[in-house]
């Protein structure tokens, strides 16, 4: 059924990556602001910014908070009534570089609400998207700066992701789908 | 959440949720964009059969500063006094379009009659009915006791072992009733003061403490102490004597304010009639969370409209 | 009210109903026609009668019912005497007493006379007006209850019905008063006061619901005065509706001190709760309020010992509109023609505190004899005018709109499992609901019209 396309050891290394590319992309570490989207999204950018910190140990003023985007989604009418998530950002994002945290970029339609509730709390200079995984099949003219890992997928498949401070066990995995 | 009519049916867990959410709203209030676009093209009707401004400003508010656009629909005094029915003016509404119907009603359980009519497929937040219940007043009161106990750490919290005391005319009261429901579910003790004329004749089914000294329930140290709006009509028909008397014996008067411990809270839903059930010392206090209420009051009538207008209507659960 | 002089060609109809069983359990085939039941025994000759099959089912002297609204004249969208004698023939009644609340009130001679007349034209049943004992039902001044009495209408019960006289001295000259003709006052027990604004039973649940409550006190004080008066005066008093289990207790305690006292009770007071207004669905509205699960175990156990002397239906209709509102503006009231036999068999028969003998008595019998109606309440025996009423005690249906007969269909039964049905209603020799169908009205009023009545 369900097969693992990214173990533990697959996602630090590539949450490393990410690490680097950011600080990279960035020159450093100032200014940075890390928003993870609820609810792995946030854990994710806690684990980011936990690389930089120990990469830059000099980064003390690398600040990490979560962006809800429940109340921005455009299909609320449809389906359950979804229970937002909390949202902390810390202190003010005018100029800074924003970098939105989440596991899955699919449609990219939970991006945009996060561009749309980002938008809300002030005015950052450079917003950036790290993914852990880049599944395709866009709607949206989005795309991530920063990806784990491209992973082809067919639209009736599932992508698991799971960490150990939300799930216990940690990996990425695909099932379902006709032809697999 | 389909309907909501009562707290009586709220679960804990609803009611936690709800006032979670609360808490979501009041951080949006914090920012410097404080309306979400979360209800936009949605409508809400408030459809006041009885005066109200501060209620009906509050659900406007609320439902502004999540982007639906609200109708107000004073029913009073107008043709609905001459014949028009509950039934024309909810098809009328249900003809507009309107999608939520905030309710304020003379007669218990209109809101109610207006959900299961079939009349009209809006969600329906009761807003006062009659002598019946007033659910988001008791949500925005256990909000405010929650965040005045616990603070930044409200969130996934109930009040449990929060004593709450209750002073006034209970009998004619929706936000003592819905009040009761609510503060119970969510685990404090219940406490109702009140001349034995304006409670309700038989109270055995209410979970909740009785009685008739208000000076025996303040010395029981109360962490709350919340004082009903008291109205003079009611001494015509024999409830009470006099105002004098009312004040003097069920009052929250300077001395008994004084009584109260450092951290107490007093509150009242308003409007106030000062120097009548409550001294101006007492509703001035830094104990007094009259104006928070307010300020909460909008927060939690926020997370009302999101729990009644978002997601498929189909799938909702009624909570009545 | 007595039968005779049949023309020739009115004889015609014979009926044969074969294999009915009386209230005492026995069985026995029933012959009947315009002059009343002819024949009884096993085995009878069906020459010249049409027959009816009756294997199974019980038959009930016609059945008689003390306190209903038609509603005629005044309020004809919501009843008319026409519609509710149907209303009433599909529930297996003969007769049926019509309260005063009308517009104008029943409280002149021409009136009474008026509804009394209405009702031999339609047919169905013996219509016998009931007369206000205020003028108005404004109890302030007596109706002219001589004139009533001494009419063609006859009127014997005498009522405010949906009011309740309640000042003292008023209440006490008209059970004075009526000693002159063998009246009776039929009261509404209900201290105007105690009741202000009232929506519901007083208890816990109107506590709950915020509605005003409707206390046991305002109905049991109001008895406790009335059988005192009554005593005093040495006259017949009739409670309407009694509701309360303390109201049971009081009337109990004045049978027993020799006061001459009758009570009612209704159906829906011996089957629902307070309960049933939890939704504010106005159709459980009604007045008195339905009551607590105690006062309706008072209540059956009253009936049973004989406290409570008969089942009236106190059928009130009332158009969709008085009812689909919130339940303050809510009219009071509930049809109950078409239902009450079933309800009655579900609240006493079913529960054995009941058998058919007391079912007679309590829905035929004492009803007609308190109201003192001649020509109804009599048992199935050769000589007796033919009314009757064939019921099957084996049947179950939900009950639904298709039930109701008459004009209102604010029944709280709709769509509740109810057993029994009625079906064959016979009246004055002529079937008014056959194999469960009323029988419509033109048939009946010629059916009626070839009989010659003697007031
Ligand atoms: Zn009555």
């Amino acid at each position: 059924m369900a097969h693992t396309v990214l173990t533990q050891a697959d996602i630090t290394r590539a949450l490393t990556r990410i690490s680097h590319e950011i600080l990279e992309s960035n020159r450093g570490p100032d200014n940075l602001v890390i928003l993870g989207i609820p609810t792995r999204g946030v854990i994710l950018a806690r684990r980011i910014a936990d690389i930089i910190q120990r990469i830059e140990p000099a980064a003390t003023m690398l600040r990490v908070g979560s962006l809800d985007v429940t109340l921005y989604r455009d299909d609320l009418a449809h389906g359950r009534t979804r229970t937002p998530s909390r949202t902390e950002v810390p202190g003010s994002i005018d100029g800074a570089t924003v970098v939105l945290v989440d596991d899955v970029l699919y449609s990219g339609r939970t991006i945009r609400s996060a561009l749309d509730a980002l938008g809300d709390h002030g005015r950052p200079t450079i917003v950036r998207l790290a993914v852990l995984v880049d599944r395709g099949h866009r709607e949206l003219p989005i795309r991530a700066d920063f990806v784990g890992r491209n992973l082809p997928t067919a639209t009736d498949e599932r992508i698991n992701v799971h960490l150990v401070e939300s799930d216990g066990d940690e990996f990425v995995s695909i099932d379902g789908g006709s032809n697999r | 959440m389909r309907h909501l009519l009562s707290t009586k049916d709220l679960s804990r867990d609803e009611a936690i949720n709800l006032l979670d959410i609360a808490e979501d709203m009041a951080d949006v209030a914090e920012r410097e964009v404080k309306k979400l676009p979360t209800l936009r093209g949605k409508t809400v009707v408030n459809l006041f059969f009885e005066d109200s401004t501060r209620t009906r400003i509050s659900f406007e508010a609320a439902a502004k500063r999540l982007s639906a656009d609200v109708i107000n629909f004073s029913a009073k005094g107008s043709s609905v006094s001459k014949g028009e029915s509950l039934k024309d003016t909810a098809q009328t509404l249900a003809a507009i379009g309107a999608d939520g119907v905030v309710i304020r009603h003379p007669a218990s359980g209109a809101p109610a009659v207006l959900a299961a009519s079939g009349w009209i497929d809006a969600g329906i937040i009761n807003a006062g009915d009659g002598t019946h219940e007033h659910p988001t007043q008791a949500l925005l009161d256990a909000f405010t006791i929650r965040r005045r106990i616990h603070g930044q750490a409200s969130r996934g919290t109930g009040l449990d072992g929060v004593s709450v005391t209750i002073v006034g005319d209970v009998l004619h009261s929706r936000v003592a009733r819905s009040n009761l429901w609510l503060l119970t579910t969510l685990g404090a003790d219940v406490t109702f003061v009140a001349p034995p004329t304006l409670l309700p004749s038989d109270t055995s089914l209410w979970p909740a403490r009785f009685s008739f000294d208000l000076d025996d329930a303040i010395d029981a140290g109360p962490d709350v102490v919340m004082m009903l709006r008291i109205q003079t009509e009611r001494m015509h028909a024999a409830f009470f004597p006099s105002s004098r008397e009312y004040s003097r014996v069920w009052g929250l008067d300077d001395a008994r304010f004084r009584r109260l411990g450092p951290a107490s809270i007093v509150m009242h839903p308003g409007p106030m009639n000062r120097g009548l059930e409550i001294s101006s010392a007492a509703a001035d206090s830094a104990n007094s969370t009259v104006l928070e209420q307010v300020t909460n009051g909008v927060s939690v009538r926020m997370a009302a409209l999101y729990l009644l207008l978002s997601g498929d209507r189909k799938e909702s659960k009624n909570v009545d | 009210m007595s039968i005779d002089g049949l023309q020739q060609h009115e004889l015609q109809e014979r009926w044969l109903i074969r294999g009915a069983t009386l209230p005492d359990g026995t069985s026995t085939d029933i012959r009947l026609d315009g002059r009343g039941i002819t024949e009884l025994g096993i085995g009878l000759s069906q020459s010249g009668a049409s027959v009816i099959d009756a294997e199974g089912l019980i038959a009930l002297p016609g059945l008689v019912d003390l306190h209903a609204h038609l509603r005629e004249p005044g309020y004809e969208h919501s009843e008319t005497v026409l519609s509710g004698s149907r209303a009433a023939a599909r529930g297996g009644f003969t007769s049926v007493f019509a309260m005063a609340n009308t517009l104008p009130a029943q409280d002149t001679a021409g009136v009474v006379e008026q509804v009394l007349a209405l009702g031999e034209s339609a047919g169905y049943v013996d219509v016998q007006p009931i007369g206000a004992v205020t003028v108005g039902l404004a109890g302030k001044q007596l109706a002219e209850l001589g004139a009533m009495a001494s009419s063609k209408a006859r009127v014997r019960v005498f009522s405010d019905d949906g009011f309740c006289v309640s000042d003292p001295l008023l209440m006490r000259r008209a059970l004075e008063y009526v000693k002159a003709f063998d009246g009776v006052i039929a009261q509404h027990s209900q201290e105007p006061r105690l009741t202000e604004n009232a929506q519901m039973n007083e208890g816990a649940l109107s506590g709950e619901l915020g509605l005003v409550g409707w206390p046991a006190v305002a109905e049991e004080s109001i008895i406790a005065r009335d059988v005192l008066l009554a005593e005093h005066v040495g006259s017949r008093l009739h409670v309407c509706h009694v509701s309360t289990a303390g109201s049971v207790d009081v009337i109990r305690w004045a049978k027993a001190r020799g006061i001459n006292v009758t009570a009612e009770v209704t159906p829906h007071h011996l089957l629902l709760t307070e309960d049933l207004v939890r939704g504010y669905d106005a159709r459980f509205k009604v007045n008195p309020p339905l009551r607590s699960r105690e006062d309706v175990q008072a209540l059956r156990a009253g009936l049973a010992d004989g406290t409570i002397d008969i089942v009236a239906t106190d059928h009130a209709p009332h158009p969709v509109e008085s009812k689909d509102c919130e339940w303050d503006a809510a009219a009071n009231g509930m049809v109950g023609l078409e239902s009450a036999l079933s309800v009655v068999h579900a609240a006493v028969v079913a529960t054995g505190l009941l058998d058919w003998a007391d079912i007679e008595r309590v829905l035929s019998r004492t009803p007609a004899r308190i109201g003192r109606l001649v020509g109804q309440g009599n048992p199935i025996a050769v000589g007796s005018p033919a009314e009757l009423t064939l019921y099957d005690p084996a049947a179950t249906r939900v009950f639904g709109r298709e039930d109701l007969a008459g004009t209102s269909t604010n029944s709280p039964y709709l769509s509740m499992t109810l057993p029994g049905e009625v079906r064959a209603t016979f009246h004055r020799g002529y079937p008014t609901v056959l194999d469960g169908v009323v029988r419509s009205s033109l048939e009946i009023a010629d059916q009626a019209s070839g009989v010659v009545v003697h007031g």
